[in-house]
């Protein structure tokens, strides 16, 4: 550049004249001027390590090998191999015979219960209390069971839902919706069921006379007494524990317009040792049962 | 030194200065820019890939309309604990027919790039007309109303030939038959064998939010359930490499 001349109080100037304006030179400090350098030797060096320059057909893949996508398959690598060995015998093991090795026991809970929070916590609740129409799983009522394996067939299957061929299956009719009865007698039978589990009915002679309508129509399912049938995930009417609700009007929207309540199946989304560990958790949280 | 001190030309002149300033600027742009379209590692193509029915498209327009992406985010980023919570890491070709893209940077809620299927129809509902009602921790508002603006696709042509204009491949036939389509996916009872003929066996055909008629939670429901599930990665692995 310019020769480095001085002005007349002995500044260094560029050199740079405008109309008889001098440029002072004051460079920028040098311990910033290092760095930028620096900043540069190490953008190359970059440059050189890390994936950067396009090519024709790709990017230079950079001395290091990195990929993002490496990255990250990499660290589930690491951590899948470190609890191989474990979630290999938790899948093994027989479902009932869990509980019994205290090691597998232990991680089967703690890793269910991450599992849990993860997937099934939206419907069920984080702490397994359900909501209206998605069931509390922390009670001994069952609607498909609740020993162990029935709690790993539900899970691993679902219910209800299209795309698992093997999914839990039932269907109430619609009995006001389909006219399978008639209005009156709808009213009778829903009379019925509030006795069942020792409500009072809304209208007494109503409830008597549901009786019969409920032998004929529902007892296929819900059993004689009310109490149930597990093989298909008809509700016990007797116990007063209510997936939709107990009252009067809940009793009669539902039996008009049944219920349809779908859980998916986890089969394609968790592995094997997961919904295991996670029937595991299910299973202890205090409603589960004996297996058979 | 020489060419160096040629600077004084470009700082006399503000034309030339201009243009040799446009002209770098040009040059960085390309570089930058340009290998992003022929690189084979940012246009990976994926299996599954197929565009919006009509009825998710309008979905997809509750969807913005309602300003869900300034709460969910639609990627998910390659990281462990990413996947483990919501699956496999997003692809960019996942959202490629997204005018335009919901990836978001923030996350209020949960990421819902892989949210199909992962709940019912019946939950789907319920949690839009009370979220509190199934996840008492949530914060999101209410949007049960979208179940009393019914909708019958009148315009839904008309979305889809934009979205062609920008490079959905919809076909004149898809495109004529919209509103058909439209009322076929939300009716299990209709004959959808021309839907699933002209977008595939994947559709979901249910009478989304239980109830008679269309409305707009039956469209967003729809959207939502198909949400990442058009790639099975059960038999497509996607390059390691990138």
């Amino acid at each position: 550049m310019s020769d480095k001349k001085k002005d007349d109080l002995d500044y260094e100037t560029t050199g740079h004249s405008w109309d008889g304006i001098k440029e002072y030179n004051k460079p920028l400090p040098k311990w910033w001027v290092w760095t930028f350098y620096a900043c540069i030797v190490w953008g190359v060096g970059y440059a050189i390590a890390y994936p950067a320059w396009p090519l024709i057909n790709g990017a230079t893949p950079g001395l290091l090998g990195f990929s993002t996508r490496g990255e990250v398959a990499e660290d589930i690598a690491r951590v899948e191999e470190a609890n191989s060995a474990i979630n290999a015998k938790l899948a093994a093991t027989e479902l009932t015979e869990i509980a019994a090795d205290a090691e597998l026991a232990g991680y089967a809970n703690n890793a269910g219960s991450a599992v849990f929070k993860t997937w099934c916590a939206q419907c069920h609740g984080s702490g397994a209390g359900g909501a209206v129409g998605y069931p509390n799983l922390r009670d001994d009522a069952w609607l498909w069971g609740g020993s162990i394996e029935d709690i790993h067939l539900t899970i691993s299957h679902g219910i209800r839902n299209e795309t698992d061929d093997d999914a839990r299956y039932s269907e109430m009719p619609a009995f006001g919706r389909d006219e399978l009865l008639e209005k009156e007698e709808i009213v009778q039978v829903v009379n019925y069921v509030q006795t069942l589990s020792g409500e009072t009915p809304n209208d007494a002679a109503a409830a008597a006379a549901g009786e019969e309508l409920f032998a004929d129509n529902c007892s296929s399912c819900h059993a004689e007494d009310g109490s149930g049938d597990r093989s298909q995930g008809a509700p016990n009417l007797t116990d007063a524990l209510w997936l939709y609700g107990g009252d009067y009007d809940t009793i009669l929207e539902t039996v008009n317009n049944a219920r349809f309540g779908v859980m998916p199946p986890w089969t394609d989304r968790l592995s094997e040792a997961e919904i295991r560990a996670v029937a595991v958790y299910v299973h202890g949280l205090g409603g589960g049962e004996a297996s058979e | 030194m020489s060419i160096l001190d040629k600077h004084g030309v470009l700082e006399k002149n503000v034309t030339l200065l201009a243009i040799f300033a446009f002209l770098i600027v040009t040059i960085g742009g390309l570089v930058q820019i340009v290998p992003l379209f022929y690189l084979e590692n940012t246009i990976e193509d994926v299996e599954g890939m197929r565009p919006y029915t009509p009825l998710e498209l309008t979905g997809r327009d509750v969807y913005v309309r309602e300003g869900c992406y300034v709460c969910h985010s639609q990627m998910i980023r390659p990281m462990r604990d990413e996947v483990e919570r919501y699956g496999h890491y997003s692809l960019a070709a996942e959202s490629k027919y997204d005018h335009p893209f919901q990836w978001g940077s923030k996350r209020t809620g949960p990421d819902l790039a892989r949210v199909g299927g992962r709940y019912s129809d019946d939950w789907q509902i319920d949690h839009l007309r009370s979220p509190q009602s199934v996840v008492p921790e949530s914060v999101m508002p209410k949007y049960g109303f979208l179940e009393d603006t019914m909708i019958d696709g009148k315009y839904v042509a008309d979305l889809m030939s934009t979205h062609k204009l920008v490079g959905v491949p919809y076909t004149s036939e898809m495109i004529e038959a919209a509103q058909a389509d439209f009322a076929a996916q939300a009716d299990p009872d209709s004959d959808y064998d021309g839907l699933l003929e002209r977008y595939g066996e994947n559709v979901n055909v249910r009478n989304f939010d239980g109830a008679a008629g269309i409305s707009e939670a039956d469209a967003l429901v729809a959207y939502l359930q198909m949400l990442g599930t058009l790639v099975d990665f059960s038999t497509f692995t996607p390059d390691a490499s990138r």
